[in-house]
């Protein structure tokens, strides 16, 4: 096992989460390399947000195991939510992650207004979370994530409540923070959007409604960042077509899980 | 001042009813005196009333203190975890159903005849207890479970949980509490200071009763105007506070 954890940024192997009162999430293995760029889709309820929490060390396994790079800062987590701090401006927000881990108090805060300045928002240092919209805010929280520099990006749904044209906005500024970078980091993308999933991710797993098994692997054609106008690419649509079905049959289980909540 | 204006004008109304009807009825001042006579003895005994007012009002905060010092800190112990809270919160409850008169006796024979105030700061501590007790607690827990997570992701120490995350969290709730406590301190030096019914505390509850036991109506009436006006600019004071923290962090 140990040549796995030198070669993936993160990895599942056969793990399972028990909730009382509720199936079991898994078996789930899903291998994650470095710098690569994953979506994960599923139906309501398959488990997408647990495999993120397990990847960041912030759920415990019933059952397999679980490999992330060791060290403080090396994962970074968006929510579904901006989550920022409404009493602290977003410069001390952004240099939060550093300042827990010890760093010089003077020297978190450039480093934040640096993170801050890649995502746009240099010269918004001094406002509140409420006076930001919310794709400002979440690109505060974005920042937030990346200012301890780190190996694996795990974001949750993090566009789902934004607009489309912020939306697109982000995903095109998500890959260009990510080209930026070396190394580039492994993100893992939760969502329920299979348009989202193929054009922002360089291949998408399927988990089963059910049990919240992988049941696909497709890989999104094309490389990153995406070419203008690559939404109305064969190639796009097809994939989309293709992931859509996968996303479907996955919600198609003896279970009767429903399809509701699941944009296509 | 506008927003104060059309409470100010009810009063006002509400007075001049109150001086025309016992002008009218001719009422005997022992049963109710008009609002003048009420005047003229807040005039006349103004020093009395002061000081027994800043009697009333140092044990009310003496109260507020303790009961903060206890309350806060009991939460925030508390809020580390969980089975102490399930241990402490039915007994914190338990204190605040049970009526202060009925336990003002007991509070006043342990801490000695000779010794009222002291009674009354803890019996109007224990009153005080409860809003400040819930509220810290409360607000210690109301943290977005997401930014927990968060602090959870980078390693946070409980400390730097408490003081970068729970604590400014929590302020609302605090001072929420605090106002609320404010109040019933008042309240609760108040009803201690009737039980120990001497004059060792000197405050406006003795006022009242040794004007109530003279049947002079008047000054009753005007020791109990100087309880609402304290009352009022406690409350008054707090929610400054209140607001203008909350202006601050929202």
């Amino acid at each position: 096992m140990a040549d796995t954890t030198s070669t993936c940024a993160a990895a599942l192997r056969q793990v399972v989460v028990r909730y009382p009162g509720r199936p079991p999430i898994g078996p789930v293995d899903l291998t994650v390399a470095p710098g690569e760029i994953v979506a994960v889709v599923g139906a309501s309820g398959a488990g997408k947000s647990t495999i993120l929490r397990l990847l960041a060390g912030l759920e415990a396994t019933s059952d397999g195991s679980v490999f992330r790079g060791d060290g403080r800062g090396r994962t970074g987590f968006v929510f579904q939510n901006a989550t920022l701090m409404p009493w602290a401006n977003i410069q001390s927000n952004v240099a939060l992650p550093l300042e827990l881990a010890g760093v010089p108090r003077d020297d978190a805060r450039r480093r934040a207004a640096e993170a801050l300045a890649a995502v746009g928002l240099g010269d918004r240092l001094a406002a509140r979370p409420r006076q930001l919209s919310g794709g400002m805010a979440m690109r505060a929280s974005l920042a937030r994530a990346l200012v301890t520099e780190p190996d694996l990006l795990l974001l949750d749904e993090p566009f789902a409540a934004l607009d489309s044209v912020t939306r697109r906005r982000l995903i095109e500024d998500l890959h260009a923070l990510w080209a930026s970078r070396t190394p580039r980091p492994a993100i893992v993308f939760v969502t329920h959007d299979v348009e989202e999933a193929v054009y922002l991710a360089e291949r998408t797993v399927v988990l089963d409604a059910a049990s919240g098994r992988v049941t696909a692997d497709l890989p999104s054609p094309g490389a990153l960042p995406r070419p203008d106008g690559w939404r109305s690419d064969r190639s796009f649509r097809e994939a989309v077509e293709r992931l859509a079905d996968e996303l479907a049959r996955s919600m198609a289980a003896p279970s009767g899980a429903g399809p509701e909540g699941v944009a296509a | 001042m506008t927003r104060l204006l059309p409470s100010l004008i009810l009063t006002a109304l509400l007075l001049a009813a109150w001086e025309i009807a016992c002008r009218a009825l001719q009422l005997p001042v022992y049963l109710l005196p008009p609002p003048s006579d009420v005047a003229v003895s807040l005039i006349q005994r103004a020093p009395l009333l002061l000081s027994s007012a800043a009697a009333t009002f140092w044990m009310a905060f003496q109260a507020l203190v303790v009961a903060f010092v206890i309350g806060g800190g009991l939460a925030l112990a508390v809020s580390l975890n969980q089975t102490s809270e399930r241990a402490v919160r039915p007994l914190a409850v338990a204190l605040q159903v049970t009526p202060v008169v009925a336990i003002a006796p007991l509070v006043l024979i342990w801490a000695g005849l000779d010794h009222a105030d002291r009674a009354v700061v803890a019996l109007a501590a224990a009153v005080a207890f409860f809003p400040l007790f819930s509220g810290v607690l409360t607000g210690l827990k109301s943290a977005d479970p997401d930014l927990e997570r968060l602090f959870d992701l980078y390693g946070a120490s409980a400390l730097q949980r408490l003081i970068r995350l729970r604590l400014p969290a929590a302020l609302p709730f605090i001072l929420e509490g605090l106002r609320v406590a404010a109040g019933l301190s008042v309240i609760g030096a108040v009803v201690a200071e009737f039980v120990s019914g001497s004059g060792a505390t000197q405050g406006l509850a003795w006022r009242l009763l040794e004007a109530g036991n003279r049947l002079r109506t008047a000054d009753m009436l005007a020791a109990l105007a100087c309880l609402m006006i304290m009352g009022l600019a406690l409350n008054a004071a707090v929610g400054a506070v209140e607001g203008a923290v909350r202006r601050r962090l929202a």
